[in-house]
């Protein structure tokens, strides 16, 4: 070893982690229950959410008064078991947030990395289309959508990613272009990287602490988006339970069978919280910086 | 590793030779940025670096040692002029000869913070060089890295860990093993201590004269703090506003300079010694801005010994007790 | 006069990785008129110390212990209402970074005007009038005109000048500079120190002059005090220190600085690293660096002695025999 040699100290101990502080357990009890709901929906599910019973319409809960256990949270219009309508529309949910997600968001951070890293025209070009997109209203989309080609599953997720990737577009173009100015993106450079290396080894690594944040933050709008959809009829077409279209069948009852439009209801808004909760942890944690969001 | 054999190089050919290089930047100007304006950020610059041997590069904020050291780098291209590197012209090189150009020539920045990717493991930032320009498989690279890091005087398991678990006195360590990856002729160091403690400073000079020793690699040596810069380097070129003003041996610039702005710089550099003589008056009046250089000389407004001719008639480098200056009063 | 008097100064940080003894036990004086130089590197408490000063000191930290005495006044027990009155009138601040000292939205004019409005209660004309002088007084060409400028349209030593024109308005007591030239080219810096020195001078100033270069130490210092981890290694009159640096750290700082004229092969460099202060060593500071170390020193950390009139060194070299 040479005579100035620098001894390695001890490697210098991460510090207690701060992250490990005030973990929203909570939150990730919620969507893990869901998640395992929706995975294990034709385990869970006690009865066929599809399985009418004009007899056993309009049951409430079963701690109210005529209920039963049968049905614990009661049954809709159509005598469908409520629990198990809740359980299978969990899927719809779920899949209709993580699915369009992950769509809007790799095609989005696409656009940003390439606009961050050319600049320019190329840039100038991208941006422009990223605010067009940003002006359109997701909704009205997705009703013309559905008017023209019929609702479903695919026209819902289509709908949502091709407005929603511009949120994400915008916000990695921020963050690449402060990772332009890095010495570290000139020496890879210097060492020959192209375009295709350093967007995907540097940048990109290098961004994903950001994407994580915003993804789960907006796994919750677009549930509450689809939900929308759906009861506005322009989502999920019945019979698939889907919590939407459940609030919108008992519009009509609210004031006499309560339960048909509070339970699904009441799902939204936890899974939704869930989500928002942990995607403002994650925030805090790793990029106290993207606040506004 | 035994410094490289020039192969084809004669002795006579210098490693660098720059010529009249020339970097203009049009840059928004007027009230609502509608009009462009000029930035004459490097003027016609001529030097030479022979192999194994060390340029500094001194001058202060808006002199162009920056933006001359881009396009050395090949990071920005030149408005004008030429770079020959080991008598090619590297603007005229194609796929295979901008390559080998590129591997030749590498660079050690300021900011230990953000030269090295925080989600890189350090062996793979070594190591990246090679991945992009080497075949061979990962144990050849490996083995590499682990030469490059005792080099630098790293231990092995260095390669395992992040840059955030390391000082920034190692990290320009691990920046100067990256460099010297693909065995470069010429590094360009771009204020490689400034961002570091003092008494670590000390350390990676050392380390960078003996790398210069053992492995015959130039330097081309860029930094604010002049001794560092005179110990350093074997010829000095000082630079005002684009262009150069004094060339010389580095002992007889810093020494003995000659330059008008060179003799203010080096006085106001503050030597340690109490016993030195008094500074001489400090330069009145700021440094002018590169969009709107003075006529003639460039340095008349400031300059204590200024003649008529000065602010017609821009004065050419000319020898003159064994350095080149660019004065009117020589 | 003494205008500063600290005695045993205990700043501590409570970070993640455990409590950081940033200052432990400083004391030293500074006159009227008379310039201290504090040099160390990063972590060694140079700053900090400063901060403890004006009670400025970041929210993790607590001053736990020790005397600040302004004008025989004991600073650590005023009150934070009595020290927002000390602050800017008493003791001036110029710090490092002239883009962020100034505020990018208000005029020159506006920034300047303000301490001079509090601390003589000038209005209108007057105002103004004693604002251009001030920026007269740091050699700002057409003050008069500069006051409706911008900062961004002003270069980096003109901007420090304003700042240093803004810590004068008092004028206060006493001035500390942290840093104030780092980021100013050479030929500004040399402009700048002389203005420093003659506002000094004007109005009689103590100064603080925080600097890890000790080139600006030999200009502009009487006395400087090296501070390694927290603590004062070595303090003396400048020419002392330079000539015949006592403790071992100064000693390998001074040989480690390149100079001008002085061509040797290499340079004598300091081994190891800047201590960890969160995971000091016990016993000196120094130890795991120092050429002269002794079984003593990693065990006991020494106390200050004299090795002269007017110069200390906190080294069990120099414990009397």
């Amino acid at each position: 070893m040479r005579a100035d040699a620098v001894a390695l100290p001890e490697v210098v101990a991460a510090p207690p982690s701060s992250r490990a502080r005030n973990v929203p357990y909570v939150s990730l009890g919620i969507i893990t229950g869901f998640v395992l709901l929706a995975v294990l929906a034709p385990l869970l599910s006690p009865a066929d959410p599809n399985d009418q019973s004009l007899r056993n319409r309009f049951k409430p809960p079963a701690w109210e008064e005529g209920g039963s256990w049968k049905h614990p949270l009661g049954t809709d219009r159509l005598g469908r078991d409520m629990l198990s309508r809740i359980i299978w529309g969990s899927r719809v949910s779920l899949a209709a947030g993580v699915v369009t997600v992950l769509v809007a968001s790799a095609f989005g951070a696409a656009v940003g990395l390439v606009a961050g890293y050319y600049g320019g025209r190329v840039d100038a070009a991208l941006m422009r289309m990223t605010d067009a997109t940003l002006s359109f209203p997701v909704i009205l989309l997705a009703l013309i959508l559905a008017v023209t080609v019929g609702p479903s599953f695919g026209n819902v997720v289509l709908a949502i990613a091709v407005i929603l990737w511009a949120r994400y577009a915008r916000v990695i173009r921020g963050q690449v272009l402060t990772l332009m100015h890095l010495d570290f993106i000139a020496q890879a450079r210097l060492a020959g990287a192209g375009a295709l290396r350093i967007i995907s080894r540097h940048l990109l690594p290098n961004t994903l602490n950001t994407l994580v944040v915003l993804v789960t933050l907006q796994i919750g709008y677009v549930i509450i988006v689809e939900a929308s959809l759906s009861f506005l009829g322009a989502g999920i077409p019945p019979p698939t339970p889907a919590w939407g279209s459940m609030v919108a069948e008992g519009r009509e009852f609210v004031t006499s069978a309560w339960w048909v439009s509070m339970f699904p209801g009441l799902a939204i808004l936890l899974v939704v919280l869930a989500f928002n909760l942990l995607g403002d942890w994650l925030r805090d944690t790793f990029d106290p910086k993207l606040r506004q969001l | 590793m035994p410094p490289r054999d020039g192969g084809a190089v004669t002795a006579a050919t210098p490693l660098l030779e720059v010529q009249e290089l020339t970097k203009h930047f049009l840059v928004p100007g007027g009230a609502l940025g509608w009009h462009t304006r000029l930035v004459r950020a490097v003027d016609a610059v001529s030097f030479t670096l022979e192999a194994g041997r060390t340029m500094g590069l001194v001058g202060e904020s808006g002199c162009g040692k920056t933006t001359t050291s881009k396009l050395i780098l090949g990071l920005e291209p030149p408005t004008a002029g030429a770079i020959r590197f080991e008598g090619e012209d590297v603007a005229g090189l194609g796929g295979e000869g901008a390559r080998r150009y590129r591997r030749a020539v590498q660079a050690v920045f300021q900011d230990p913070y953000a030269s090295l990717d925080p989600r890189m493991r350090v062996g793979t930032i070594i190591a990246e060089p090679l991945v992009i320009n080497e075949r061979g498989g990962s144990a050849k690279r490996r083995r590499r890295v682990q030469q490059l890091l005792d080099l630098v005087g790293l231990p092995a398991r260095t390669a395992e860990l992040f840059p955030h678990e390391f000082s920034g006195g190692q990290r320009q360590r691990i920046a100067i093993a990256r460099a010297l990856a693909l065995s470069p002729r010429l590094v360009v160091l771009d204020e490689p201590v400034s961002a570091l403690d003092v008494s670590i400073r000390a350390q990676i000079l050392n380390l960078l004269r003996d790398l210069q020793e053992r492995l015959g690699v130039s330097y081309l040596f860029i930094a604010h703090d002049l001794a560092a810069v005179a110990h350093m380097s074997h010829t000095i070129a000082v630079m005002y506003l684009g262009k150069i003003v004094e060339i010389g041996e580095a002992e007889t610039v810093a020494l003995s300079p000659r330059h008008p702005y060179t003799k203010a710089l080096f006085s106001a550099a503050l030597p340690i010694d109490l016993d030195a003589p008094a500074a001489a008056v400090p330069l009145a009046g700021e440094v002018p801005s590169p969009l709107a250089p003075p006529s003639g000389c460039r340095f008349h407004p400031r300059c204590p010994f200024v003649l008529p001719q000065c602010s017609v008639e821009e004065p050419p480098l000319r020898s003159h007790e064994g350095r080149q200056v660019a004065c009117h009063l020589y | 006069m003494l205008v500063l008097e600290i005695r045993g100064l205990q700043t501590h940080l409570v970070t993640r990785w455990g409590t950081v003894k940033a200052v432990d036990g400083v004391s030293f004086d500074v006159a009227a008129g008379e310039t201290l130089g504090l040099v160390g590197e990063s972590g060694s408490g140079k700053s900090m110390t400063c901060l403890s000063i004006v009670r400025l000191i970041p929210s993790a930290g607590r001053i736990v212990g020790g005397s600040v005495r302004l004008d025989g006044e004991e600073l650590l027990s005023k009150s934070e209402r009595e020290m927002q009155q000390l602050r800017g009138r008493k003791v001036g601040m110029i710090l490092q970074d002239p883009m962020s000292s100034l505020n990018p939205v208000f005029s020159i004019g506006r920034q300047v005007r303000e301490p001079v409005a509090m601390y003589h209660g000038l209005r209108g004309q007057a105002l103004g009038e004693r604002a251009a002088a001030l920026l007269a007084a740091v050699r700002i060409p057409s003050p008069v005109e500069r006051l409706r400028a911008f900062p961004h349209q002003l270069s980096g030593g003109m901007r420090q000048r304003v700042v240093g024109a803004m810590a004068i308005a008092a004028p206060p007591r006493l001035l500390i500079a942290d840093e104030p030239t780092t980021s100013l080219d050479l030929t500004i810096q040399s402009q700048y120190l002389s203005l420093l020195e003659e506002l000094q001078r004007r109005h009689d100033l103590a100064m603080i002059f925080i600097t890890h270069n000790f080139g600006i130490v030999s200009r502009i210092c009487d006395r400087v005090a090296v501070m390694y981890a927290g603590r004062i290694a070595e303090m003396g009159m400048v020419r002392q220190i330079f000539t015949s640096p006592a403790h071992p750290y100064t000693r390998a700082l001074l040989e480690s600085i390149p100079r001008l004229g002085a061509r040797t092969s290499r340079l004598a460099a300091i081994e190891g690293q800047p201590p960890d202060m969160a995971k000091l060593p016990g016993g000196c500071a120094f130890a795991p660096r120092c050429p002269h170390v002794m079984d003593r020193c990693r065990e006991q950390a020494p106390p200050e002695f004299t090795v002269a009139p007017g110069q200390v060194s906190r080294c069990w070299l120099h414990a009397p025999a």
